[in-house]
Formats: C-alpha cells, structure tokens, sequence
C-alpha cells in the first residue's frame, strides 16, 4: 500500500494510504450533505406549523445571526490559512492559525447556546410545536457537527506537538481542515432558507 | 505548486472577501430590499449556492493539480448534491404543494367554519332521514 513514498508534492498526498484516506473523507462528506439534506426537507415541510408557540419571526434577530455566520466565515477562512501555512512547512503557523479558528469555533457555540436558551425562555423548546421540533433538530445537529470538530482539533493539535509536521499528521489536518469547510457550507445554507427566510415569511 | 509557496493566499483572501460580500448581500435582499417574498427566497438561495461553491474552490481544494485532481470523487458529492435537490424538493411537493395552513389566513378559516357548518347541517339532516327510515 504505502511502500512507494513521492518525494514531492503535499505531504499529505505523498503515501496512498493518506489518499484513499482523503478519497474515503470526501465520500463521507457525501453521506454528510444527504443526512442534513433530510433535515433540511423536515424543516421546510414543518415551516409554519408553530400551533400556539412563538413563531420565529418573533424571535429570529438579524444582529446576532449575522455575528455567528462572520464568525463561522473566518473561522474557515483561517482554518484555510492553516492548511496554507501546513504546506508551506510550517508547523508553528499551522498550530497558531488552527488556534485562531477554534477560538472562532468555540465563540459560534456559545452564541448557538445562548441563542437556545433564549428561545427557550420565550417558550419556544423541541417540545413547542412541529416548527421548533425541526427548527433544533436541525440546528442543533450542525452545532453537535461543531461541537465534535472542536474536540477534533485539539486533539490534532496534541498529536501535532508530539509527533510534528508527518505525512500521517499532514493528512489528518488537511481532512479536519475540509470538515470545517463543510460545516461553512451547512451553515450558509442554515443561515439563509432558515433564519433569513424565516424572518422574511 | 504556484500559490504554496507565496506568503499570503490569493486564492483564499479573494474566498473570505466573497463571502462576507455574498452573506451581506444576501442579508440586504432579505431584510433591507422590497422585493417580493418569491423573489427574495430565489434570490438568497442563489446566493448561498454560490457561496457553497466558492467554500469548495477557493478553500476546499477541489481543483488542484497537486494531487493530480485525483482526491475528489466528483461523481458521488454530485449524486450527494442531487439527492439533497430531490429530498428537499420532492418533500416539498409531496407534503405542501397546493396545501395552506395559514394561522392568520381569516378567509381560510372562515370557509373553513362555513365548510364544517354546512356540513353539520347536512348530516343533521341525514340523522334525520336514517331516524325517518
């Protein structure tokens, strides 16, 4: 399998074992878009059956939506820049800008929980109508996805201070770094039929 | 090879500039324009598509000569896409095509009291000819 090493190119496309790995992560992604694609159908099929709950035109507020996709959007541009940085050689920046977006990360989470607790104080829970049901099943699920990425990372970063910059380390970053981008391109998608939506109908 | 060694990124600098602008802009056409509901959604969902491709080829490397433009298995994210398209439109059209649940829709409610009305008379009526029978 991973007997013939090139000498050149990225590290992480240099063993074929690490590019069926990356082969294998993309197909995942495939599986991903289709999981959150039934999501997606529940919440429009759903849309408007918020019986006597708080409807979400009520409750949605552009400023702090908006927060958390500037937030999402760089935390992916610098994870980007970290994966940048990776094939330029440099563990260090790698680290440091892998850094930047879990705090970036970890800042989307707690406005997605502060958000969560404030529906829920304006009466709208999983339990409140059809509406909200799918509305944080499907919110939710892209937060868990976040949640999961964070974890992912720093334990990334403890093997990349232990191991350093290797053809096996290279290839688990560049596939954490398309994780995150996914998580970007769920969230656009959230962020627009969603919230704008929803406060436009 | 030719961006990899340059100290700032082009590529993903012009990505994160696009789509802060999309996102503003879609933002601007949802709550700031005048256009009409219909439009708004066509307009925004366009805009988030766009989006999602700029994530995939300005940041996800999609096309990249580096790893022989081998890495990427085009045929099964696009069968993931087209799912995604039909699950969502399909269950679009199956569930609430043509069909209203309108809490605020008073005319609807309306029929629906004048609906239900009729009907009770008619089944008085009909309790009445089974009780004649």
């Amino acid at each position: 399998m991973s007997s013939h090493e090139l000498k050149t190119g990225p590290l992480e496309y240099r063993r074929q074992e690490d590019q069926m790995t990356i082969l294998g992560f993309w197909i995942f992604l495939g599986a991903e878009i289709v999981l959150f694609a039934t999501l997606f159908a529940t919440y429009a099929v759903l849309f408007g059956r918020t019986a006597d709950s708080t409807p979400p035109m009520e409750l949605f507020e552009p400023g702090i939506v908006l927060i958390m996709t500037f937030l999402l959007l760089t935390s992916s541009f610098t994870c980007g820049l970290a994966i940048h940085e990776m094939r330029r050689g440099n563990a260090k920046a790698l680290r440091n800008w892998m850094i930047v977006t879990l705090v970036l990360g970890t800042a989307f989470l707690g406005f997605e929980i502060y958000e969560f607790i404030h529906y829920a104080h304006e009466g709208a829970t999983m339990q409140s109508s059809a509406y909200w049901s799918a509305f944080f099943t499907l919110a939710g699920t892209h937060g868990l996805h976040v949640t999961l990425g964070i974890g992912w990372v720093i334990l990334l970063l403890i093997q990349l201070a232990k191991r350093g910059l290797t053809p096996k380390t290279s290839r688990k970053f560049f596939v954490i770094g398309l994780y995150w981008h996914f998580l970007d391109v769920v969230w656009i998608f959230i962020f627009t039929s969603v919230y704008l939506i929803g406060m436009v109908v | 090879m030719t961006d990899h060694n340059k100290r700032i990124p082009t590529q993903h600098v012009i990505g994160f500039a696009l789509s802060i602008a999309l996102t503003l802009l879609a933002a601007w056409t949802a709550l700031g324009s005048n256009l009409s509901t219909m439009w708004i959604i066509s307009s925004i969902m366009i805009l988030a598509v766009i989006q999602a491709g700029i994530q995939l080829f300005m940041f996800m490397h999609v096309v990249e000569s580096d790893s022989h433009n081998g890495h990427v298995p085009w045929n099964m994210m696009f069968h993931g896409a087209v799912l995604a398209a039909i699950l969502v439109a399909g269950s679009l059209f199956v569930m609430s095509f043509g069909f209203t649940h309108d809490h605020d829709g008073e005319n609807h409610e309306q029929h629906e009291q004048q609906d239900s009305g009729d009907h009770s008379d008619m089944d008085m009526e009909g309790d009445g000819e089974h009780e004649g029978h």
